[in-house]
């Protein structure tokens, strides 16, 4: 047993040095994440210890981070690419979507593009436009592409690691919002033995309602599972971990039992993560549903300047308010 | 060949990983001790009157740039890039756009925000968190502050494209475009478009680069390993390095590059060499990545005493000057405190607004279900 106590951030940093320290192949590449080690200091400490040959700063290029991680790809090693914030991930769309998502594909196989980009995303930090985006749909539309965002620290240590480990190209997010919460961490297990990168989880057993969360809302959804627990009504949380691929049988399983879901996501709702699912669970779960799928997301709008952002971010109140409609059905 | 303007220089042969490229001359008219040079392409010729109104210009950004930097510290602002050091490639250059010129700035020029008659207030409240800029970009001749670095320059290329278009170019009251960035952006893939594209259309646009060394915690090495002004050589169009301290030279190149590009003679690019005296921005620690010496350096050439010791020794200005512009700029900054203390926080309601300008059925949908959970707590402690 080596249970430690670790912020979210911390649990990435040390996840990255137990990666890198296995396989000599992993090298980081971003902006400002040597010396400074990166803007959320996810990667401080890492270039003294390993290297500028290991741990690049790179030129103030998203596009440039992207394109030329796939040729050191090509080239045998392993890129774990740090854009800085969710909103500057827009000039490497292109490399993204174009050509790391369907390398393998167009390859027939013959490479694979082992890399992970990590982006912090979400809002609630009180930060300028552009800094609290919510891009996950667009990489989970894109074929080719694995999609994962980490909750807390212990699924942040390992799946990182996991991450670096797959074979796939992984975009890897991370809430910015809890990279400060601490959680419990045992780096004595192995990879082999936590939860597999692409399985969702029960977070918190219940039997009323499940709600569906991932990334930043987890601890949300936790919170007002507490909170509904006051009220004297149980509710099933589950992490989704994995959006694409997702991992619906926990959820299914869950919503046979409950009858009910709600799902929770910052992004807009608009054909976003929770239209799959609600679409998804609606096929498989249509005769155990007391109500239909409800989401809780941002709106529809651009991400508001920050003192709105608590009215936009979906909190608590508006999670229990979307599981009181759903017993009012 | 004239110092300053653009020459392929021999980089000195074989240089090894990580050598520093020899650093070329800059256009300099005055310099760190006040003194007034000549150079052969440039020149300016202010009356006394105008170089005390740039000393004021100067000593009034750096006060209400310092009194932002402030009330964030005190928690009033999110965060706050400051211009601290920069304040004479900002005036310098802002004061000599004609009120007909474009500007595109980026998140950290709020001293040529000044020069363009804008309420100072204005990127207070958007590093407060209660707009996203706000101000009209088209009718203030200053675009919105561009956050995502180097996507300005081609928005400035295609507004410079549209003057082109418009036939206002070739005559003295013809139109023209600056674009500020800073040395990072120019790795950006947009920078280097922008380039291409203002040289193959022949826009009247400026590059403005204020290479104020780092990005963030990356020395300009980590961007370039040939001086930036001479990247220009290789899109086609000049470029020149003028001394970012120096508010004369920054004027002077940028007035002599906007009359180019106005006369249709295209693009410039200009490389104001200076030094970011401050955090990159509020959130940032730069002892992780420099060494105060560098920075105390830098500090013997302020853009502010320069000119205080020229108008000093030329008996342009005495103490009594001084004493009134400092006073003057500490009301300025007083007023300004007390408006970003008293600013209230936006209505909810304006997260729907001005999304769309015909309007869209799911936001307005979602406009109405949002009024009525608020009003649901009315009357709770929510
Ligand atoms: C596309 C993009 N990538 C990353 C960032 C994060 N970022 C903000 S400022 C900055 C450094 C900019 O340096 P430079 O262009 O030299 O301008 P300076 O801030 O020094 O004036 C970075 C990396 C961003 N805003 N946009």
């Amino acid at each position: 047993m080596a249970v430690e106590t670790l912020t979210l951030g911390k649990a990435l940093n040390t996840g990255l040095r137990r990666a890198m320290e296995r396989d000599d192949k992993v090298i980081l590449m971003g902006e400002d994440i040597g010396k400074l080690g990166g803007v959320f200091r996810i990667t401080d400490g890492l270039q003294k210890d390993f290297g500028e040959e290991r741990v690049i700063d790179t030129p103030l290029a998203e596009s440039g981070i992207i394109g030329t991680a796939i040729g050191l790809a090509l080239r045998g090693y392993r890129p774990v690419c740090e854009i800085q914030f969710d909103g500057f991930v827009y000039p490497a769309y292109d490399q993204i979507v174009s050509q790391v998502a369907k390398f393998r594909y167009r390859s027939r196989g013959h490479v694979n593009l082992p890399m992970v980009i990590r982006i912090p995303f979400g809002g609630g930090i009180g930060a300028v436009e552009h800094h609290s985006e919510s891009p996950e749909a667009y990489f989970s539309h894109t074929a080719g592409l694995k999609v994962v965002a980490c909750a807390n620290p212990e699924d942040a240590y390992f799946m990182i690691q996991q991450a670096i480990a797959s074979e796939d190209p992984i975009i890897f997010l991370e809430p910015k919002r809890r990279y400060w919460e601490k959680g419990a961490v045992d780096t004595a297990l192995g990879l082999d033995a936590v939860t597999p990168l692409h399985n969702s989880r029960v977070v918190r057993p219940g039997t009323d309602a499940t709600v569906l969360a991932y990334g930043p809302m987890v601890k949300t959804a936790l919170d007002a599972a507490t909170a509904a627990q006051e009220d004297g009504r149980s509710l099933e949380v589950i992490d989704l971990r994995s959006l694409s691929p997702m991992d619906l049988t926990p959820v299914f399983d869950s919503v046979r039992r409950t009858g009910r879901l709600v799902v929770v996501h910052e992004a807009a709702g608009n054909l976003g993560m929770g239209s799959e699912i609600a679409a998804r669970v609606t096929e498989e779960c249509f005769y155990s549903l007391e109500s239909p799928v409800l989401r809780v997301t941002g709106y529809n709008t651009p991400y508001p300047a920050s003192r709105l952002e608590e009215e936009y971010l979906p909190d608590l109140d508006r999670v229990l308010d979307a599981v009181d409609r759903s017993f009012g059905w | 060949m004239t110092k300053g303007a653009t020459a392929p220089r021999r980089s000195g042969g074989s240089r090894g990983r990580g050598g520093t490229p020899p650093e070329p001359d800059y256009v300099q008219l005055l310099t760190p001790d006040g003194e007034r040079v000549s150079h052969p392409d440039y020149s300016v010729d202010f009356s006394d009157e105008e170089l005390r109104g740039l000393y004021r210009d100067l000593v009034t950004v750096r006060k209400l740039d310092a009194e932002a930097t402030a009330l964030q510290r005190q928690g009033e602002l999110g965060i706050w890039a400051s211009l601290l050091g920069q304040e004479a490639a900002q005036v310098g250059s802002g004061r000599a756009m004609r009120s007909q010129d474009m500007a595109f700035p980026t998140y950290r020029e709020h001293g040529v925000l000044y020069c363009r008659g804008i309420d100072p207030i204005m990127p207070l409240s958007l590093f407060r968190g209660v707009d996203q800029g706000g101000w009209d970009p088209v009718a203030n001749k200053f675009n919105l502050y561009t956050i995502v670095i180097g996507a300005q320059t081609l928005h400035a290329t295609g507004y410079a494209m549209g003057i082109a278009k418009d036939g206002k170019v070739g005559t003295d009251d013809g139109e023209a475009v600056i674009a500020y960035f800073g040395d990072g952006a120019t790795s950006q893939g947009d920078v280097n478009e922008a380039f291409i594209w203002s040289s193959v259309f022949h826009a009247p646009v400026v590059f403005f680069c204020q290479n104020n060394q780092y990005a963030i915690s990356e020395p300009l090495e980590r961007q370039t390993r040939i001086p930036l002004f001479q990247r220009a050589a290789g899109f086609g169009f000049p470029g020149v390095r003028v001394d970012g301290n120096d508010v004369l030279a920054c004027y002077a190149v940028t007035r002599a590059a906007l009359d180019n590009a106005r006369l249709g003679q295209g693009p410039t690019l200009i490389e104001a060499y200076t030094y970011r005296m401050g955090a990159h921005t509020t959130s940032d620690d730069p002892t992780r990545y420099r060494v105060s010496s560098e920075v105390e350096a830098w500090q013997a050439k302020d853009p502010i005493a320069r000119v205080r010791a020229l108008l000093t020794k030329e008996k342009i200005a005495d103490d009594a000057f001084f004493d009134s512009v400092d006073a003057d700029a500490k009301a300025e900054a007083v007023q300004l405190r007390e408006r970003v203390l008293t600013m209230p926080d936006p209505d909810p309601a304006q997260i729907f607004e001005h999304v769309y300008v015909e309007g869209s059925p799911l936001v307005e949908a979602e406009r109405k279900q949002f009024e009525a959970y608020a009003a649901s707590f009315e009357g709770s402690a929510h």
